[in-house]
């Protein structure tokens, strides 16, 4: 009776279990095994390897640079998204009105996919009939018309700012939350003591923030990190290398050059990456916490 | 006095550079899509030229183009199919399972739950390769099942509808139901969590009271867990419906045909075809950003809330 009950028990994780195990753990320890191998994703016979695609990642310069590229649009997300993000949220973390509307509108942006908002701003940066160039022209500022996203040089800036856009709602409402959890009293007990608004800012807001930065911080970098289809969208497969992300790279060796074994170890080599910085920003933040 | 007036004047100011500010970001959230939409009702002819937002004479013509020429109807059902489909799956398995971890005893409870909470936090990038190679390979094994029984099928059936009917499962029903599969999986962890600490929440009496009039533990999960965990679901029903519509990657890598694919997927497929038909293509992701916009509108709430849930576990 006992043990029947027990097996009923286990028939309602089944379901959950069955789909976890075939579509997240098998792909999750298949990756392991195929980065040992050479493999053409078609042909029946796999060639082990050993370590060697590891050691051609590390020498693999375009592999590198995609991870630059990756590190440049995380860079600009970090500082630019989050401290409009901040300044929003500071803003509307006050009585005033219409702080309801705003916080719907902030939050637009990162409901959309990033397919449609990657082919708005291709439609507005064009660098022929777009709207911001008309403007420019319009204004007088001919000189600083510019063909946006085909010139490699601004064209990984453009898709990092245009990665802010979509993305500052998220800090924005997750900075906001963090900020009304901060009791009341404890401002105006600050301004009853005489301290000027940079003063609580810096002395009660900022330190009473910190773990919700570095919740914002990791978000932040892990989803900069593996930014892709906007890119897709935004520039298709228009410039090759100057705006490589390391997602890019691992759809490029796997349906472009058909070396699945690599593609895989390309994977790893990148989640390590991406467990590394987060684990270090969680140590750093830990330790000004305890300052 | 003179300092009360100054401080009044102080904070007016200081007031009028925020909302500035603030009306500012919100223009330009705004504005790209009020462009998208106008552009959307421009002609060929007028996009590259017209600069006015909403032009005068909308072309509402080229909604019914996109719809049928741009084949964005069919993408738009399809849209509609997986969204539907995977939500219902992840909701009537996330809520098994999440009761069965909340209030059912068995040995690894523990444990299992502890791997989709892992699941959440470890990225994983480039798991997409192995999950192409599962689903080609479960393809290549249907595909050699499906051409060893159709000669003996061939013997009761007309060969015609055998060779019409595998067609249609290995073009249709594989491609569909392989992404579906995947769909939900990756909306399960985070809503099993959600619905377990809401489970670990609810008062244990009403499911007590139901035993002791006979209630089998499925009936308990069907009619006392579901009914109570409506807000729970809620948050879970509308925040897998944008990641659904949403996902672009595993549509690209799975659904290969156009019969099959979803919005996002035929969005670029159209770009590369027909690059410089922006009317069109402005109007098929008008039709996509919609449903998105008004479902958030309306729900804004629970979305904002299942957000900050899935922040609070990473």
């Amino acid at each position: 009776m006992k043990i029947k009950s027990t097996l009923a028990n286990y028939l309602f994780v089944l379901p959950a279990v069955v789909i976890f195990g075939v579509f997240y753990i098998y792909p999750f320890l298949k990756v392991f095994q195929l980065s040992l191998m050479e493999w053409d994703g078609i042909l029946p016979t796999m060639q082990f390897v050993g370590m060697s695609n590891f050691k051609e990642i590390m020498q693999d310069k375009i592999w590198w640079n995609s991870m630059w590229q990756a590190g440049y649009i995380t860079l600009i997300a970090l500082t630019f998204q989050n401290c409009l993000a901040l300044l929003l949220a500071l803003a509307c973390d006050r009585e005033i009105k219409a702080g309801n509307f705003f916080r719907v509108i902030f939050f637009i942006p990162p409901i959309l996919s990033e397919v449609v908002v990657g082919l708005i701003w291709q439609w507005i940066l064009d660098g022929n009939y777009g709207i911001l160039n008309t403007t420019l022209h319009n204004l007088g500022l001919s000189a600083l018309v510019h063909n946006w996203l085909s010139d490699p040089k601004t064209a990984l800036t453009c898709i990092a700012v245009v990665h802010s856009w979509k993305g500052f709602g998220w800090g924005f409402i997750i900075l906001l939350a963090g900020l009304q959890t901060i009791p009341r009293q404890l401002y105006e007990a600050a301004k009853v003591d005489g301290a000027g608004s940079w003063h609580v800012f810096t002395k009660i807001t900022l330190p009473l923030m910190v773990p919700v930065f570095s919740m914002v911080i990791i978000l932040t970098i892990l989803g900069s990190m593996q930014v892709f289809v906007l890119i897709v969208s935004m520039v298709g497969q228009g410039l090759v290398h100057h705006t490589d992300v390391p997602v890019l790279r691992i759809l490029a060796s796997m349906t472009g050059s058909s070396r699945f074994g690599y593609a895989c170890a390309q994977g790893i080599i990148f989640g390590l990456v991406l467990i590394i910085v987060s684990f270090t920003q969680k140590k750093l933040s830990e330790r000004i916490r305890q300052v | 006095m003179k300092d009360g007036l100054k401080y009044i004047f102080k904070k007016r100011a200081e007031l009028i550079v925020i909302y500035v500010f603030l009306g500012v970001v919100a223009l330009t959230c705004l504005f790209p899509l009020l462009w998208m939409f106008g552009s959307s009702l421009k002609t060929q002819a007028t996009v590259f030229s017209d600069p006015s937002l909403i032009p005068a004479r909308p072309e509402w013509r080229n909604y019914y183009l996109a719809w049928t020429k741009g084949e964005f109807g069919i993408y738009f059902l399809n849209s509609v199919f997986y969204t539907a489909i995977v939500v219902f799956g992840i909701i009537i398995v996330s809520s098994l399972a999440a009761y069965g971890f909340s209030r059912l005893k068995f040995p690894g409870n523990n444990f299992l739950f502890a791997m989709f909470l892992a699941a959440m936090m470890i990225p994983l990038p480039g798991s997409f390769v192995p999950l192409y190679v599962l689903v080609n390979n479960i393809r290549k094994v249907l595909l050699n099942t499906l051409s060893a029984v159709s000669p003996q099928l061939a013997h009761i059936m007309p060969a015609g509808f055998v060779q019409q009917s595998n067609g249609f499962i290995l073009n249709q029903v594989f491609p569909r139901s392989a992404y579906v599969f995947c769909m939900i999986n990756v909306g399960l962890s985070l809503s099993i969590y959600i619905l377990k600490t809401f489970f670990d929440k609810m008062p244990k009496e009403l499911e007590d009271a139901a035993r002791i009039d006979g209630c089998s533990k499925l009936g308990i999960w069907r009619h006392v867990a579901l009914p109570l965990a409506k807000p729970a679901i809620a948050v879970i029903t509308i925040f897998n419906s944008l990641n659904v519509w949403n996902e672009y990657i595993l549509a690209q890598l799975i659904l290969s045909s156009k019969e099959t694919m979803p919005l996002q997927r035929g969005l670029i497929v159209f770009q590369g075809m027909h690059v410089t038909d922006y009317p069109l293509l402005m109007a098929g992701m008008t039709m996509t950003a919609i449903p998105i916009i008004i479902i958030y509108l309306i729900f804004q709430k629970y979305i904002i809330k299942g957000i900050t849930a899935g922040a609070l576990v990473g």
